[in-house]
């Protein structure tokens, strides 16, 4: 049952193969029989869960009508509010912080009838590529337990992959959901910035920072998408933009569509073994009709350090809020205001959420504003003017996800800039704000690889159609690991 | 350019963060490496490029000035960790 799909389950239920009841029951268990080799929940709310599981068998007894995710188990990264429970953002920090709100998506999922059934392990604050920097525990890959799953969304791409739930949220501010969907080899989107209301989600880099779903296919992202897309009045960034049934795009025709694969995505650093997928997909789009041409994209070799600027800064200035005074961690012992601040900021954040604090703040202080801040704002005015010329001439943009697949457990966790560069392909679409997915594209050496499709803004469902062209003539997306 | 342990100190105060004397050097360290990572910004000639303010232009989000509920406060102050009738309680800042 647990490798079963979100549209696969919805059918059973429907036709009362099985109830909402014994799909949450069948989770708690692959839960309690994988998570503490697979470390992908921070918590689990079992009973919270079989109560709105039983909510909807009701409502299916009655013979109502429900949404598609109604009755399915999910789950949500730690950074997402849900009234009454914890959000920790996978911080000492945050340890005991209980939410007193719903989320804008965890109430747009409760409509829905989803059954929430616990949080997923992340990077602290977000903020990591393996799910290393996690102040509870790793969480670990599910095709290679000495593996890292990616990150910082690293809990819900591996609760997916394992089938712990069938589908989960993240988020993505340079590549949080599309890189460890890559190495879990799973479906990500990272929506259009806008597209999905931030309201509840812990910020950490306000301009980059996106909501979306992890899913084992595209039809799956779909459903999902169409459930938490919309406007918010309560996150003003939030877009007014009519919200399709991205459904439609299942199932179409993709000859004449133009794709673009920029020269700067495929060289160096790429490992041979993840180009060489990726140049079969290729293959797959072209002899389903699609028209592939090179382009280039000059500018998007600037991505990475204009992202770690405008994130570190943006961050500097988004923990200012954790004081100690509100919510969250307050040291032991401290002598004035100002010490309660200092000690209890030492001692809740971790050495990554620190680095980037220090980062933003020199960046942001007088006298280096102007050489990077602004400079790195500049450049991000030139990387959107790029990528809005390149979609004049093609439809999406393809590349892969990552350079390399899944590295070993604490392979890279003591050279910040060489864990930041697996993040190289996927920061230049939230400088743009543009929307992007990543799918599952094949094994190298029993490793998934991730191929990602970028779209123009509000295109998702160019993209949805383009994937799910893709799958409807490979096999990939339905490998499953074997834990 | 490069910053010195004292800057280091220097922006660790900003920050409202404080470090052992192992960590600031560990930091300035970091610091310089990522600095020097980013100088490749000054290559690009970004004369006359207005700074993105987001990723695509964006408008004020107005809306009627009226009363709607907010959050209540006893549920805001289950999270404080030290509080009295209905306030944060802080340590006396002015003497």
């Amino acid at each position: 049952m647990h490798k079963k799909t979100v549209h696969e389950i919805r059918d059973l239920l429907r036709r009362k193969e099985i109830s909402s009841v014994e799909l949450t029951k069948i989770a708690l268990e692959r839960i309690n029989s994988i998570d503490d080799r697979l470390g992908a929940f921070i918590s689990v709310y079992g009973e919270q869960a079989l109560e709105a599981a039983k909510d909807v068998d009701r409502k299916i007894a009655s013979g109502e009508e429900l949404p598609d995710l109604a009755g399915i188990p999910t789950a949500l990264k730690d950074n997402m509010n849900m009234k009454g429970t914890k959000t920790t953002c996978a911080s000492r920090m945050l340890e005991n912080f209980v939410s007193p709100y719903d989320a804008g998506v965890t109430e747009r999922l409760k409509e829905n009838g989803a059954v929430i059934i616990g949080k997923t392990n992340m990077d602290e604050f977000a903020m990591g590529s393996s799910n290393e920097t996690s102040y509870f525990k790793k969480v670990r890959n599910p095709y290679d337990l000495e593996r890292v799953p990616g990150g910082s969304s690293g809990g819900s791409a591996a609760a997916v992959a394992s089938g712990e739930v069938y589908y989960s949220l993240g988020s993505d501010t340079g590549g949080s959901i599309r890189q460890p969907a890559a190495m879990c080899g799973v479906v990500g989107l990272k929506p259009t910035y806008g597209r999905v209301s931030r309201y509840g989600l812990v910020a950490f880099a306000s301009s980059l920072d996106q909501i979306g779903p992890f899913t084992k296919d595209v039809e799956d992202c779909a459903i999902v998408l169409n459930a938490i897309s919309g406007k918010d009045e309560r996150d003003s960034t939030s877009a007014d933009v009519k919200v399709e049934d991205f459904t439609k795009y299942l199932n179409r025709d993709i000859r004449g569509m133009r794709i673009g694969m920029p020269v700067e995505f495929f060289g160096e650093g790429i490992s041979e073994d993840v180009r060489k997928i990726i140049i079969d997909a290729v293959e797959v789009f072209k002899s389903q009709g699609a028209e592939v041409k090179e382009i280039s994209l000059p500018m998007s070799r600037y991505a990475l350090e204009v992202y770690y600027i405008l994130a570190s800064s943006e961050a500097s200035s988004n923990l200012a809020r954790f004081d100690g005074i509100r919510y969250g961690y307050r040291a032991e012992s401290y002598s004035d205001a100002v010490d309660i601040y200092t000690k209890s900021r030492s001692q809740g954040f971790g050495d990554e959420v620190k680095r980037r604090i220090m980062l933003g703040t020199y960046a942001l202080s007088a006298g280096y504003y102007d050489a990077y801040y602004k400079k790195a704002l500049q450049i991000r005015t030139l990387i959107i003017n790029e990528f809005k010329e390149a979609y004049k001439n093609v439809d999406i943009i393809l590349s892969p996800t990552s350079p390399t697949t899944a590295f070993k457990l604490g392979e890279k966790i003591n050279d910040p800039l060489s864990m930041y560069l697996s993040d190289i392909y996927t920061v230049p679409v939230n400088i743009a704000g543009i929307p992007a997915i990543s799918i599952p594209a094949g094994l190298s050496n029993g490793l998934p690889v991730g191929l990602q499709l970028m779209g123009n803004y509000f295109e998702e469902g160019t993209l949805l159609k383009a994937a799910h062209a893709f799958e409807r003539a490979t096999e990939h997306h339905r490998i499953r690991p074997s834990i | 350019m490069s910053v010195s342990i004292k800057d280091v100190e220097y922006v660790a105060k900003l920050a409202r963060l404080e470090f052992s004397e192992k960590e600031k050097v560990k930091f300035t360290e970091e610091l310089n490496s990522i600095l020097k990572y980013v100088e490749k910004l000054s290559e690009v000639d970004t004369s006359g490029v207005e700074p993105a303010i987001g990723a695509y232009p964006m408008y004020n989000a107005l809306r009627e000035d009226e009363i709607s509920p907010s959050l209540d406060r006893e549920e805001i102050l289950k999270n404080a960790p030290d509080k009295q009738d209905g306030y944060f309680k802080v340590p006396k800042v002015i003497d």
